[in-house]
């Protein structure tokens, strides 16, 4: 059980900064996730906090102790990697038991511990087996087990799902919570998925060129983001950016007028992006509940049905607007749609800095 | 498969040719060794009377024993140590990042260029200033390591993912025990076919110790073959003989490893 904290963590390959100072609280048995776009960092920090990689700046702490100069094997930390990262060699049993034999464990203890991991990941009968006749789910969990027989204080998984199929995903994403929720250790999670950061973490670390951008929990994240950037990368399907002006406590459309008496303590003319999610667009006797002012018409485009919803692609002033439509029943192309957008749910955003006004 | 019936055909007595082309000189260098010395230049295949006698000398009244341990000595601990020190080597260019590794690798790999009939002369000098002249250790040690070792060895490794040596890291394990309970073994096809390029390379090697070697107990097998070759006359069952046995050493090499090795040079084939 442990805390982890940075402090002004830097890293630098030759010139190229790729942490650029990041200051973290994670608390004792909290569940973290690191999500961001490809190049951000987030691998980087994890294997900062690994011990893989050095420091260039700034000081890492678990469990209260400062771990800079500490080899990997004394951070306490067990971690998963996205390509499962088994010795080919070694059995299921060994794999899983080879970091106690490092740290010269008794024998019996190595037997019951790799046991016991067995028993919760189901793997019991595969513990005779080299990791080439295992499928990538069962190979994943054996990944799990190696980090859990060392009984450490911080998990750290790297895209453990990424190599896995889709139904898969979701069902190893199930256990990896299940397993969470059963031994309680703190966790840090790597991922570009936003929807495995939104279903499994406490808090979310949402990481942008080296630079945290956002932390919170994923509703926070999801309602409240901080800047355009948070707004776009959070929530599937993304959510729609209209640019706009702000005029007194009105942002201006092409053939709309919203009020927005939140923002008319800013006074004065902008430009500004508005933002609003495809489920909170309202469409036929919906819109009806929208002030006037928010309702619009427009023509559907491309209709995606997905059984119990459809996507539907229109257009407000040139820009493409996607709305999710709840329901059996969808439009065809072509077909008019009264629309309304939730005044409750509008996002405005900054024209040139992005950082978000309500 | 490509290729009809007439081109499979074809392809297999082409092979056929080539393997008879191959084998032939070896079955007449062991039907030459059963022969009696007069009947050595007769011109026939097979021996009329085949007898073992030649072997009985060559083991008895030449020094072809000592020989063959020489050979044996200098052949095993050379192909350890090219085992250990090029994957050693060959393990720090591909895993880790240090200032001056491209240049190393480059230096390392410049070595296979150079001919060993331009390098006996430095090695002689070495060996003459060290007092290695004459000695066991004299015809060994242009042989302890090899570029060409340290470049195979590195293509390998370069192969193995480095996550696996990041989770041995987490496991506990020191780099060195990294490199030999986790990498090495990884690359076992690799460790077989330059086993075999070592050992054969070194239980052939003729100039190197031809030239360092002066006193007859300390020949190689191929340097006291040849000493039996004289200027007058040369003992042809003989030589055939010592080459016969000579061969059981490298076929013994061959066959327990051949499997690993047939699977190295694919692979090797496949890198390159």
């Amino acid at each position: 059980m442990a805390s982890v904290a940075l402090r002004g963590v830097r890293k630098d390959f030759g010139r190229t900064q790729v942490i650029k100072g990041v200051d973290l609280e994670i608390a004792d048995r909290e569940f973290v996730v690191f999500v961001g776009p490809s190049g951000c960092g987030k691998s980087t920090l994890l294997r900062l906090i690994a011990g893989l990689e050095d420091a260039s700046a700034g000081e890492i702490e678990i469990g209260g102790r400062v771990v800079n100069t500490m080899a990997p094997k004394d951070r306490n930390i067990a971690m998963v990697f996205q390509n499962y990262a088994l010795y080919p060699h070694m059995t299921v049993a060994r794999n899983m038991g080879f970091g106690l034999r490092a740290a010269r464990l008794p024998a019996a203890e190595i037997e019951r511990r790799v046991r016991a991991a067995a028993d919760m990941l189901g793997l019991a009968d595969l513990l005779d087996r080299r990791p080439g006749a295992l499928s990538g789910g069962q190979r994943q969990r054996v990944a799990m087990g190696r980090a859990i027989v060392r009984d450490p204080q911080v998990f750290l998984f790297d895209e453990p799902l990424s190599n896995l199929d889709a139904q898969l995903r979701t069902q190893v994403r199930t256990e990896i919570k299940k397993l969470h929720q059963q031994v309680r250790t703190t966790a840090i999670y790597v991922t570009h998925d936003q929807v495995e950061a939104m279903t499994l973490a406490d808090r979310i670390v949402l990481l942008r060129d080296g630079r945290v951008e956002q932390v919170g929990t994923p509703t926070a994240l999801f309602e409240r983001p901080v800047n355009r950037f948070v707004a776009g990368f959070i929530g599937s399907p993304a959510m729609n950016f209209i640019p706009a002006r702000l005029e007194g406590a009105e942002i201006v459309l092409p053939g709309m007028r919203l009020p927005c008496p939140a923002l008319a303590h800013r006074g004065g003319d902008g430009a500004v992006t508005l933002g609003i999610r495809p489920e909170d667009i309202w469409a036929g006797e919906d819109s009806l509940r929208a002030p006037v002012a928010c309702r619009f018409e427009a023509v559907a485009g491309v209709v995606e049905p997905m059984g119990s919803e459809a996507l539907v692609m229109t257009q407000v002033g040139g820009v493409d607007v996607q709305v999710r439509l709840i329901g059996r029943a969808h439009p065809r192309a072509g077909e008019r749609l009264r629309l309304a957008m939730d005044p409750a749910q509008i996002h405005v955003f900054d024209g040139a800095s992005g950082v978000s006004l309500r | 498969m490509k290729g009809g019936r007439p081109g499979r055909i074809l392809a297999f007595t082409l092979l056929l040719l080539g393997g008879v082309v191959m084998v032939t000189p070896l079955l007449f260098m062991l039907a030459t060794s059963l022969k009696t010395g007069d009947e050595v230049y007769a011109l026939t295949f097979l021996p009329r009377a085949p007898t073992l006698e030649n072997y009985v000398d060559i083991l008895t009244r030449s020094p072809f024993g000592r020989w063959f341990a020489v050979s044996f000595t200098v052949s095993t601990v050379s192909t350890l140590s090219v085992l250990f020190f090029d994957s050693l080597v060959g393990y720090t260019l591909a895993k880790f990042r240090f200032r001056g590794r491209g240049v190393v690798f480059v230096l390392i790999l410049s070595t296979l260029m150079i001919p060993t009939e331009m390098l006996v002369i430095p090695w002689y000098v070495m060996a003459k200033s060290m007092g290695w002249l004459d000695t066991l250790w004299g015809i060994m040690f242009p042989g302890l390591m090899s570029g060409f070792g340290v470049f195979l060895m590195r293509q390998f490794f370069l192969g193995v993912p480095d996550a696996l040596l990041d989770a041995a890291r987490i496991d506990g394990l020191g780099e060195f025990r990294i490199f030999w309970e986790v990498a090495l073994p990884l690359v076992a096809p690799a460790l077989s076919a330059l086993a075999i390029f070592a050992f054969l390379g070194n239980w052939t090697a003729f100039l190197w110790p031809l030239i360092v070697t002066t006193s007859p107990g300390l020949y190689t097998v191929p340097v006291g073959l040849a000493s039996l070759s004289g200027e007058f006359q040369t003992d042809w069952e003989m030589i055939m003989t010592g080459a016969s046995i000579a061969t059981i050493p490298t076929l013994l090499v061959f066959i327990v490893l051949q499997r690993n090795i047939i699977r190295g040079i694919m692979l090797t084939g496949l890198k390159g």
